[in-house]
């Protein structure tokens, strides 16, 4: 499903603090990769001549994999191309990501699909897998030919973006799906319930009078999916989950038996409503930063697993989009550098989150509710490894982006805990 | 980010910093209070045969509105050139605006005039605060969206100080669509900084939730010194949006009708009237109407906002009218 190079390095990262939590790996050892795969954990190891990283002090974690990224290719290279969109992934720890189809044009045929993979086998950084379309350029209308593009390679279904806004025809990509083995994953919004809306339908909305997006337009439709799902049988994934309602309803569906999973972003858990004060465009994302009951519950999700992925919805801008008053501006912030930083330094520091729960969301959890290979560190798996120095301070820089955007909430802050080195399919592919 | 909270700063001068009047939660009680301290001793100036000060002599005041507007574009250039001040008014319709200028470039081709004020007006939110980020030029916020109209505001303040001799425990009742404006928003945050009480009537769905007490039940008007009657803005109104099932229903359940004024009440409007929709004609002009006076506290309200933007260090009262 995934399309890149891998590659064969030799190295020896020597005397990191280990730590891989579904391995159930936490030491202080080296880990000798060869040929692109890790072939020893232990300490003391023998170089073999190959290239040796001293990383006392710093941690060796199973690379991220990032369900949700916008690569905004085909139609807006201006924006992110996969040879920019991967390297930015690169820096930001990751080994795997997955790109939403909503381009233009829309990623709903073979032509198209097998097109970017094969350029992704050549320019992309880190492999990418591409979903392809539930219905035809995402108008909720006619389904796409699933059987094919799972044939061709699609990594899942999602009309992300955009909701799928019958149930009826949701109902049916749910039904039609089950002969693809792959992953339908959904934005869950009610449009009519967010239309005109710029921000979370609370107090700082009523307060700045911008345009409200309530929690109802998407746990409305999260309800709705989650039964749909129920309903067929059929495994359902949730995207970019902002509202306590919403997980509310996740819970109680997984606690059915529903087959449902879902994600998390970032900025969803790092901040709330009170942020868009300051009306940053870059502060503006679908779905709204929400209140603080609301990240406390996607918080609480996320530690108990109910939530078990975080994703970036990596979403680049051009400045001309951008650099607009907040309500011209077009929803969508970037996370793929920053998104560790980011979770380490407002979660994990504060004591919100254990790293352990953090790495595992970020890594083995959305590699398992697409059905990809886990990123781990054991003898014999393919090296996809993240060397973090969780002690780093460093100020966020427009320059330090190798996105070709810079529409990051975080631009200008000071972030602690950085990624060093990645190692993505057997290939150092980002070192600091 | 943190640069835009600077530039939200309030009217007085971070440490060599610019001034601009963006909310009305940028400004203390203090400040409102010299402001509408020195609109009154320009009041006193306008009493004159000749009324042009020269104060903001070789001062230029950009007036550049995206949306309609009479009573606020024309209360600023005339306030600019009342105080001397050179000003121009650019209006969206017959600009690059209509060729599809982004305001950005809007801004910086008027900054190359290098304007010490630039009052826009524009239909979105943060607008204002957005021109004050990437000019030099001080910025008045004439409004953005649905967000703030800081200066409607104070001159709301100092119409009801003239009529009512008090701000401090006025009750005040705010009729009609909040949700859809600025004016509303503005108001109420003064309001609340002079210690004044609102409250917010009208249809469920134009009354956001946390912006205060609030009710459906028209009723509520009674205990109020002060009417304040909101446009119903339908260009606002989205189609088949079902804020009302219409106007009709509208006036009839909410429309400021003479039986629904008690003797001793004054009337508010901030303007344009749509008489016979939110107020009735006979309402509006009956002597509990302050609307003629609103527009007139426009003017002195507004010379003293540019007055207080363009002078350094705190304004003693005394010096405006010496000045004078």
């Amino acid at each position: 499903m995934l399309a890149g190079r891998t590659g064969t390095e030799n190295v020896v990262i020597r005397g990191a603090r280990v730590l891989d939590p579904v391995e159930g790996i936490d030491a202080t050892v080296d880990v000798r990769v060869d040929g692109g795969v890790i072939a020893q954990i232990g300490s003391g190891l023998d170089t073999n001549e190959h290239r040796v990283i001293e990383a006392a002090g710093l941690t060796l974690a199973p690379a991220f994999v990032d369900p949700h990224v916008h690569l905004r290719t085909p139609g807006r290279e201006d924006e992110e191309t996969i040879a920019s969109g991967t390297a930015a992934a690169a820096a930001g720890g990751y080994c795997a990501i997955l790109a939403i189809p909503n381009t233009d044009p829309v990623v709903d045929d073979t032509e198209v699909l097998r097109g970017l993979r094969a350029r992704a086998a050549d320019e992309a950084n880190i492999p990418v897998g591409f979903l392809a379309a539930i219905t035809k350029g995402q108008e909720g209308a006619e389904l796409t030919e699933m059987g094919a593009l799972a044939d061709a390679g699609a990594a899942g279904f999602t009309d992300d973006g955009r909701p799928v806004a019958t149930a009826g025809v949701m109902r049916r990509a749910l039904q039609y799906n089950a002969i693809t083995g792959r992953t339908i994953a959904v934005h869950c919004e009610e449009q009519s319930l967010t239309r005109g809306g710029h921000a979370h339908a609370g107090q700082v909305a009523a307060e700045l009078g911008l345009g409200a997006w309530p929690s109802l337009g998407e746990s409305l439709m999260v309800a709705r999916d989650l039964d749909l799902a129920g309903d067929t049988g059929q495994a359902i994934h949730l995207m970019h989950l902002s509202a306590r309602e919403s997980v509310d309803h996740l819970r109680r569906a997984l606690a059915a038996g529903v087959r449902a999973s879902a994600e998390a972003t970032p900025h969803h858990l790092c901040l709330t409503e009170e942020a868009v004060r300051t009306l940053d465009p870059n502060l503006k994302m679908n779905p709204p930063l929400r209140g603080t009951g609301d990240r406390a519950a996607l918080v609480e999700a996320v530690r108990d697993g109910t939530i078990a992925a975080i994703a970036t919805d990596h979403a680049p801008h051009s400045p001309e989009e951008k650099d607009v008053p907040f309500e011209a501006a077009p929803f969508g912030v970037t996370g793929l550098e920053t998104a560790f930083s980011a979770l380490y330094t407002n979660l994990v520091e504060p004591g919100l989150l254990p790293l352990e729960t953090v790495l595992e969301r970020m890594s083995a959890g959305p590699a398992a509710i697409f059905g990809l290979a886990r990123p781990r560190i054991a003898v014999g798996a393919p090296a996809n490894l993240t060397l973090i120095d969780t002690n780093a301070s460093w100020r966020v820089k427009p320059s330090a982006f190798r996105s070709r955007s810079l529409n990051s909430w975080l631009l200008g802050k000071r972030l602690r805990g950085r990624v060093k080195l990645t190692i993505a399919a057997g290939r150092t592919v980002f070192e600091l | 980010m943190t640069d835009l909270r600077v530039v939200g700063g309030d009217l007085l001068p971070p440490a060599g910093g610019r001034r601009h009047l963006l909310t009305v939660a940028d400004l203390t009680k203090d400040e409102v209070e010299r402001l509408l301290a020195t609109a009154r001793s320009f009041a006193h100036s306008q009493e004159r045969d000749n009324k042009k000060l020269p104060t903001l002599r070789g001062r230029l005041i950009l007036n550049v509105f995206y949306e309609s507007s009479t009573r606020t574009s024309s209360s600023f250039e005339l306030a600019a050139k009342r105080l001397s001040a050179d000003t121009m008014t650019l209006k969206s319709i017959g600009s690059s605006v209509d060729k599809g200028e982004s305001l950005k470039d809007t801004a910086l081709t008027l900054s190359a005039y290098d304007p010490d004020v630039i009052v826009l007006r524009h239909p979105e939110v943060g607008a204002a605060g957005y021109v004050a980020r990437v000019t030099e030029a001080r910025v008045v916020n004439a409004g953005d969206g649905k967000h703030q109209h800081p200066t409607q505001a104070l001159l709301d303040l100092y119409t009801m100080l003239q009529a009512c001799g008090r701000l401090a425990g006025l009750q005040v009742a705010i009729v009609g669509d909040v949700a859809h404006s600025r004016v509303a928003r503005s108001l109420l945050q003064a309001l609340r900084l002079v210690g004044a009480d609102a409250v917010l009537v009208g249809p469920p769905a134009l009354l956001p939730d946390g912006l205060g007490p609030a009710t459906h039940e028209i009723a509520a008007i009674a205990d109020a010194d002060v009417i304040y009657v909101l446009r119903m803005q339908k260009e606002r109104m989205l189609p088949g949006a079902n804020f009302v099932p219409s106007l009709r229903e509208y006036t009839a359940r909410w429309g400021i009708t003479p039986e629904r004024v008690r003797p001793g009440q004054r009337v508010m409007h901030p303007g344009p009237m749509n008489r016979g929709v939110e107020i009735d004609a006979r309402v509006a002009d009956s002597d509990a109407s302050l609307v003629v006076d609103q527009v007139r506290s426009g003017l002195v309200v507004r010379m003293a906002v540019l007055y207080d933007l363009l002078t350094t260090g705190p304004v003693a009262v005394e010096t405006a009218v010496g000045v004078a």
